[in-house]
């Protein structure tokens, strides 16, 4: 049976989804996202510039990928909500990935404000994707709220350190029934590919191929990853400490009844 | 709370004496840590840590891509007027310097906004002298709603302004505020401002609080190198960047390092800043603070401006002139700019040499929301 990754109503065989901000060109962007043969990108509205004829990065997005603009600078729930309806408005399709962050510092994600956004755009009809820093009952009250998926934060935005929040996203992983799908600090493939290995639905991948040296091959490669990452889950990866140990040193006194 | 009580703090401080004796120890140390402190930020400003230039600035650069990519925010300023009551010494603006000034007619804002945005420029910056009486704030507001048509990013960079004005200028589409203490020695500050409204330290020091209370997106401070010893002028303008940082998480605070440039008048900057020591700027900088958006522009010469490009720097301006209406050349031969500038390549000319240097020019960064 084909793996399929259902989100809204679209079918997605690629888990990889990419986003498209400090790439050194457009042109660079569009060669990197072909060789990803990624399915969704997301686009930052702030950076859209539909005016111009030669400096409109939707025109750098290959054909049939599925759009999820995102609200990058909204620093409140109301200013998502705004930035998500001008996205609709302009024809970037009802697909939202939701960033509020009030927090310059670090770039991390203010859930509170992130819940209030999705309760209002899932509400009028956006497929919504959110990203959060990794909290069960946050996730629970964003898929309670409707949210298509959740977008807890592997580490923060830009820092390439991987998945340090691992033992909150499996957690999530477990327990949440809408796809988790981790955004945000992924530094190499093989993050992806644990990723992928933990039972995620899916990575979105920015800087790490964005500022890599080659980002066409490395964004290759982070397709390779994920695909083995999510092979691996399917299989059931055997885990050492599952393995029968000879002598029983906890139990075998059962054997002497 | 101000940031003058953290000022008032350093006074005892012999901050001169301090960037003199830091140990190569202590900048080994700083330069080791993932995030500086403000005994680190000292060190990697020191003298003795001229020595680790190298160093620093590969650290710099690792930062500034992993925040902000291979990208430049472009942007230009527009004069719309230059009428002004001080008498800043090292202002080509100044009050006692006579020349014929100039303010923009509302037509004549709508031709300047349609040549620069037919550039590509998205974001502008707008300029007037400290006047209240010819550029009032109703006057700014008349020119931003002209500008909005055009731009999805205006900031501002006109005399300190209430709390309230800045609210009134945001409401009609402003979203980032600069403005430039020039100098954060209070008695240095007064001998350069012998009169007019910015001779008033306080109000000055302030505003960019203000503008971040009022709802500013961006806001951006500076310091005029060459006024004072930069090392200490460099320090307090970074602790008065980490204050609004960590007082207002929710904008995005931005530097600029102007090197002063000649001017019409005789003033001659007293202390020299040499390439070496913008660089140590630079790279302190974005290692103390590394989301601070870092401004570099027209006043430095082309090479030095692609040279530092990779060791932080954010935001360049292009297409620059420092004349009322110097877009379209609604000038005359009367007409004066605020200073020379070095960098005189068109928008065009700015993003090849972006492109060719492997970065992307960003054009548009924001959008009326």
């Amino acid at each position: 049976m084909e793996d399929i990754l259902k989100i809204g109503d679209r079918s997605i065989k690629n888990r990889l989804f990419i986003g498209t901000g400090k790439f050194s060109s457009y042109s660079l962007m569009k060669k990197a996202l072909e060789a990803s043969q990624a399915e969704v990108v997301t686009v930052a509205l702030r950076r859209v510039d539909d005016t111009s004829k030669t400096d409109n990065i939707l025109d750098y997005i290959p054909k049939g990928c599925i759009l999820m603009a995102n609200t990058s600078g909204a620093r409140n729930a109301d200013e998502a909500v705004r930035i998500a309806r001008l996205a609709k408005a302009s024809g970037g399709g009802n697909w939202i990935k939701i960033e509020v962050i009030a927090d310059n510092k670090y770039l991390l994600p203010d859930n509170m404000e992130t819940l209030k956004a999705t309760e209002i755009l899932v509400k009028e009809g956006f497929v919504v994707l959110p990203y959060m820093s990794p909290d069960l009952s946050m996730a629970r009250r964003l898929a309670d709220a409707g949210a298509a998926a959740v977008m807890p934060l592997g580490s923060p935005i830009g820092s390439n350190r991987g998945v340090k929040t691992r033992e909150l996203i499996e957690i999530m992983v477990r327990e949440i029934k809408a796809p988790v799908i981790v955004d945000a600090g992924i530094g190499k493939p093989s993050d992806a590919c644990e990723c992928m290995e933990m039972g995620c639905a899916a990575v979105l991948i920015n800087t790490a191929i964005a500022i890599a040296s080659d980002p066409v091959n490395i964004a290759s490669s982070f397709n390779m990853a994920v695909k083995a990452g999510r092979l691996a889950y399917l299989s059931g990866i055997p885990f050492g400490f599952m393995q029968p140990s000879a002598s029983s040193p906890l139990t075998g006194f059962l054997r002497e009844e | 709370m101000s940031y003058y009580e953290v000022i008032k703090r350093t006074e005892g401080l012999d901050t001169d004496g301090l960037f003199h004796s830091i140990s190569r120890h202590e900048i080994e140390r700083a330069l080791a840590s993932e995030v500086l402190s403000q005994a680190g930020f000292v060190a990697t400003l020191s003298q003795e840590a001229e020595k680790y230039l190298e160093l620093a600035a590969a650290k710099a650069r690792e930062i500034t891509l992993k925040h902000f990519g291979k990208t430049i925010q472009l942007y230009t300023p527009i004069y719309i007027a230059n009428y002004c009551d001080n008498r800043c010494l090292y202002c080509g603006f100044k009050a006692d310097n006579a020349f014929q000034r100039k303010k923009l007619g509302l037509d004549e804002v709508k031709k300047e906004a349609e040549f620069i945005s037919s550039t590509g420029l998205r974001s502008i910056l707008v300029l007037t002298g400290d006047s209240r009486s010819e550029s009032p704030v109703s006057y700014i507001k008349d020119c931003v709603k002209i500008l909005k048509e055009y731009f999805s990013s205006i900031a501002i960079e006109v005399y300190a302004l209430t709390e309230e004005e800045y609210r009134e200028l945001i409401s009609e589409g402003v979203d980032g505020l600069t403005i430039y203490q020039e100098t954060y020695d209070e008695k240095l500050y007064e001998t350069l401002h012998p009169s007019g409204p910015k001779r008033d330290f306080l109000f000055r020091l302030d505003a960019p609080e203000r503008g971040a209370m009022a709802g500013m997106r961006n806001v951006n401070i500076g310091t005029l190198l060459g006024l004072a010893s930069w090392r200490r002028e460099i320090f307090l303008m970074g602790l008065h960047a980490k204050y609004l940082q960590d007082a207002y998480p929710d904008v995005e605070i931005g530097i600029s390092i102007p090197r002063l440039r000649p001017h019409a008048g005789d003033f001659k900057p007293g202390f020299e800043v040499s390439d070496r020591n913008i660089v140590q700027i630079i790279t302190a900088l974005r290692l103390f603070m590394p989301r601070l958006g870092i401004a570099v522009s027209t006043r430095e010469d082309p090479i030095l401006r692609e040279n530092i490009m990779p060791l932080g720097v954010t935001r360049m301006s292009a297409g620059s002139t420092t004349c009322v209406g110097g877009h379209t050349r609604i000038i005359n031969d009367h007409d004066r700019p605020q200073f020379e500038i070095s960098d005189e390549r068109s928008v065009e000319e700015i993003r090849s040499l972006l492109e060719r240097r492997g970065y992307q020019p960003v054009l548009k960064d924001w959008m009326k929301i």
